[in-house]
């Protein structure tokens, strides 16, 4: 009995422990809600606490696609004040919603303008990414196979069973690269993107659920155990193979014309809060030049603003597509459900 | 004194009741509102579309199909199982049954690299058949199919199953086996007429959780099964996230819903009929004597160590292994903050979080899970109500968890109540898929008690907690134990809706992993693997706590 009891307080006690723990950091002020992949120094964030004496709590929501959702059911009454990370694929949904609160930032002149739209009344523009396909340049070379320079070459049967790509209903570059096949080859004519995609998956192209599994589990310069030698990745993504002692990336991305989509995040200040000035103070932050050239390392991803220098892993090994395929956000919303649909016909039949 | 206990019992009887239904059935009802209800007019018509598409009406077929199948298997495979863990003593034994529970609380991700190193066309097996036999091509093609689904099921819930089967089996009287041995019963018999009919609350019980679970599937079938399968709960996921398609999402959420309760309320009926109660005298393991005795035992064991350690062990030599030696680089990568990042987690702060969150849960879902069982199984009041609640306990399991998150952020945002970002909402998240499991691990135990002994004890005079301490308290705890270990790992592994949540950084291991996992590099994938070791262990090291509490404080009498 006594045992008992004993045990029971010092459970109950643990739990109390365990209560303040997670208690203790509970902060205050200006929240944030931003995707899992949301990443800044310490240094730059604490920056800007110190000038502006705003405490930044960040809340983390899932993907993209789950934090506009959070924020379209919450419309008006809002999870946090300040919504970052909503990308060209989703931003039709959230606009068509209105859940932001119109603001033009005094620093969106120093934004590169192939970046700026009608959507600027609302939401600002933070950073892009291309997803572009990567390929193991040791694969290449050893079986002296010529790198594919367009969407239709991969259909060839050199490059048979040697590409993974993501299943666009679960993954974002999945999607993208759906987009960019759509944008390439068209959805009426002799041969749309559906033709292509049934081709494709003749060619023993690999279907994955997520991006951490395709660059994981079935790229070769990904896994040990993987045997697909190419990969649907991001532009960015080189750099962090490469070997510090060779200087060598082992991973390439292919930037040809055509071959990369543009994905572009913006941030917005939810309608409801009741913070607007110091939300407005957080989107300057994040086009101020400290953020900016802090993106890359931390996000995987390249500054909007004009002239912000790149750091030196990115300048040498990241290649930026010239030409990426650029769709209107209103035209994706509107038949993502149909490309998705149409492409698992294809693609399981 | 009498009116204190009989108003304090109905107190009792409230709380879960008052939990379930401010977190569970709230929280479901506003957003099956919120879905259905377009422009203050209810609209159905999620599920006409439903019912004329032959796609949705396919996925729903195979979400059967494999959930059956799943659960045949994994019962098939547990009942020699859990013989040879009843009768036998064996060294290393609870540490093995300890350990069979790991692969529960590992993230999909982490699991379908842990059998990619182990069958995929490069993995250990593969290449060590084509050396044996000099083969031209990986023998074991296994990428994609419903077999690597069914397998990694049977992976993921064969504890569950032997652990609920064992802690009853345990608990049954050996009287009739050993009558049925003196009476000449032939090894068939012992299993069809003695065993399986004595096992089935057991069995039942737990062929019931692992079909939910199965049904419910969504990571392994997204992961292992490729674009061609398809379950419900990847189909809500889908409509919910890409095409905030609410009124369809909401449809098959409440098909989901149905089809279990379905079930639910044919697994109550069958229990019902069966709880006898019976003195006990426990079965006492012993040592394998014979050769035949052995080879049986080494064979089980076999199975569990190669079904369920060996993916495990690849994973750990995944990441101590790095460019063909072995190194503790990407453990102590874990530590360094690197980019100097602001969301960089030391691993002691994930680890802690992860125990404070795994504490919070098992004491919530320990209390309302046997208050539940008690409810359910008439013991606390006398009433009817029971029956009614029974086929309802565990209907937070088989709601979607995109679903049930969505309606914490829905319902919950108002004073008093307003948690939608708050970290209350992970434990209370976590607890709603714990305590129905904690509930029923205990029930099929609470129902073996005779009547007779507490009420011989009220006749002696003893106080209703006296009672339930010294009768009912030891005779539940194996079970109990059960209980909470699964909702500890529950916990530890994040199942259910808190991870559709908005949170603030309190950051837990399996959430870490996933962090890693999301970015390019080795390092960051090796450091993945650590992480899921260190996961590994911790829970590891936490099951045989759980253990120790039994023998210390509870035990057997």
């Amino acid at each position: 009995m006594k045992a008992l009891s004993r045990l029971l307080l010092v459970f109950v006690f643990l739990v109390c422990v365990s209560s303040l723990i997670i208690a203790q950091d509970e902060p205050i002020t200006l929240t944030v809600l931003t995707h899992d992949s949301f990443n800044v120094s310490e240094d730059v964030l604490a920056a800007f606490q110190e000038e502006t004496g705003i405490e930044v709590e960040i809340l983390r929501g899932g993907d993209a696609g789950q934090i506009v959702n959070q924020s379209v059911l919450t419309a008006g009454n809002p999870l946090a004040d300040v919504l970052y990370g909503i990308d060209n694929t989703f931003l039709s949904r959230a606009l068509g919603a209105g859940i932001f609160l119109p603001y033009e930032s005094s620093l969106l002149g120093t934004v590169d303008s192939r970046f700026l739209s009608e959507a600027v009344d609302y939401v600002t523009p933070i950073d892009y990414g291309d997803v572009c396909i990567n390929y193991d340049v040791a694969y290449f070379e050893e079986n002296e196979l010529a790198v594919p320079q367009s969407l239709a070459e991969l259909t060839a049967p050199e490059y048979e069973g040697l590409l993974v790509a993501q299943n666009p209903a679960t993954s974002s570059p999945g999607l993208a690269f759906l987009v960019a096949t759509v944008s390439e080859f068209g959805e009426d004519g002799d041969y749309t993107y559906l033709d292509y995609w049934s081709d494709l998956v003749s060619n023993d192209t690999l279907i994955a659920d997520s991006w951490s599994d395709a660059y994981f589990t079935y790229f070769t310069a990904g896994s040990e155990d993987g045997t697909y030698p190419m990969v649907v990745s991001y532009a960015s993504s080189p750099p962090f193979t490469v070997d510090e002692e060779t200087e060598t990336a082992s991973t390439e991305s292919i930037v040809a014309d055509g071959m990369c989509f543009r994905q572009i995040e913006y941030v917005g200040i939810l309608a409801g809060t009741e913070k607007v000035q110091a939300a407005e103070q957080f989107v300057d932050f994040m086009l101020s030049e400290a953020f900016q050239a802090d993106l890359p390392l931390q996000m995987y991803v390249f500054p909007v603003v004009e002239d912000i220098e790149l750091p030196e892993l990115f300048a040498e090994y990241a290649q930026i597509p010239e030409n990426p395929v650029v769709v209107d956000p209103a035209l994706i919303e509107e038949n993502r459900e149909n490309w998705i649909q149409s492409w698992t016909e294809t693609v399981l039949r | 004194m009498n009116n204190i206990w009989r108003w304090g019992r109905y107190g009792l009887v409230v709380l879960p009741l008052l939990f379930f239904g401010l977190f569970y059935l709230y929280p479901v009802a506003t957003i099956f509102d919120y879905s259905f209800r377009a422009d203050g007019v209810f609209d159905l018509s999620g599920f006409a579309s439903i019912a004329t598409s032959a796609y949705y009406r396919d996925t729903l077929v195979f979400t059967v199909f494999q959930a059956t199948l799943s659960t045949f298997f994994t019962i098939l495979l547990v009942l020699p199982g859990a013989y040879v863990f009843v009768h036998y003593k064996f060294p290393g034994r609870s540490l093995l049954l300890s350990m069979s529970t790991l692969p529960f609380v590992l993230p999909t991700v982490v699991v379908a690299t842990a059998f990619l190193a182990l069958i995929g066309p490069r993995g250990l097996l593969n290449t060590a058949l084509m050396d044996l036999f000099n083969l031209e091509a990986p023998p074991i093609q296994l990428t994609h199919t419903l077999t690597l689904i069914l397998i990694v099921h049977v992976f993921y819930n064969y504890s569950v199953a032997l652990r609920i089967i064992v802690a009853y089996w345990s608990g049954l009287s050996s009287r009739i086996e050993d009558a049925a041995a003196v009476l000449g019963a032939n090894r068939w018999q012992m299993w069809w007429r003695i065993r399986l009919p004595l096992l089935r609350p057991a069995i039942v019980a737990a062929a019931l959780l692992v079909f939910i679970f199965t049904f419910t599937s969504f990571g392994v079938v997204l992961i292992l099964g490729g674009i061609r399968f398809a379950t419900l709960e990847v189909q809500i996921y889908y409509q919910t996230i890409n095409l905030l398609n609410l009124p369809t999402a909401a449809a098959l959420s409440l098909i989901q819903i149905l089809i279990m309760l379905l079930a639910m309320l044919y697994y109550a009926r069958l229990q019902r009929q069966m709880s006898s109660s019976q003195t006990v005298v426990p079965i006492r393991p012993k040592s394998a004597s014979t050769w035949q005795q052995r080879l049986f035992v080494g064979g089980n064991l076999f199975v569990v160590i190669v079904l369920l350690l060996m993916p495990l062990l690849a994973l750990i030599v995944r990441s101590l292994w790095i460019d063909g030696q072995f190194s503790l680089e990407y453990y102590t990568l874990l530590g360094e903050n690197v980019r100097n990042s602001v969301l960089f987690v030391p691993p002691m702060k994930a680890i802690a979080n992860s125990i404070a969150f795994g504490l919070m849960t098992t004491f919530i879902a320990v209390v309302m899970g046997t208050l539940l069982a008690y409810l359910v199984g008439d013991r606390l009041v006398n009433t009817r109500v029971g029956r009614f609640i029974d086929p309802l306990i565990m209907l937070p399991l088989a709601t979607s968890a995109v679903t049930l998150g969505l309606g914490f952020i829905l319902a919950l945002d108002e004073p008093p109540l307003n948690l939608r970002t708050s970290w209350v909402l992970i434990p209370i998240a976590h607890s709603l898929v714990a305590t129905p499991f904690v509930a029923r691990s205990v029930l099929p135990a609470l129902r073996q008690i005779p009547p007779s002994l507490p009420e011989a004890a009220q006749v002696l005079g003893a106080t209703p907690f006296r009672i339930w301490r010294r009768i009912e308290l030891p005779l539940i705890s194996r079970s109990l134990i059960v209980g909470a270990t699964f909702a500890f790992a529950i916990s530890l592994g994040e199942f259910g809706a808190s991870v559709f949540v908005a949170r603030p950084d309190t950051p837990t291991m399996p959430l870490v992993i996933y962090r890693l996992l999301g970015q390019p590099g080795t390092e960051n994938y090796g450091q993945a693997l650590a992480m899921s070791v260190l996961l590994l262990l911790v829970c590891l090291g936490s099951f045989l706590l759980i253990e120790r509490f039994r023998e210390a404080g509870v035990g057997e009498f």
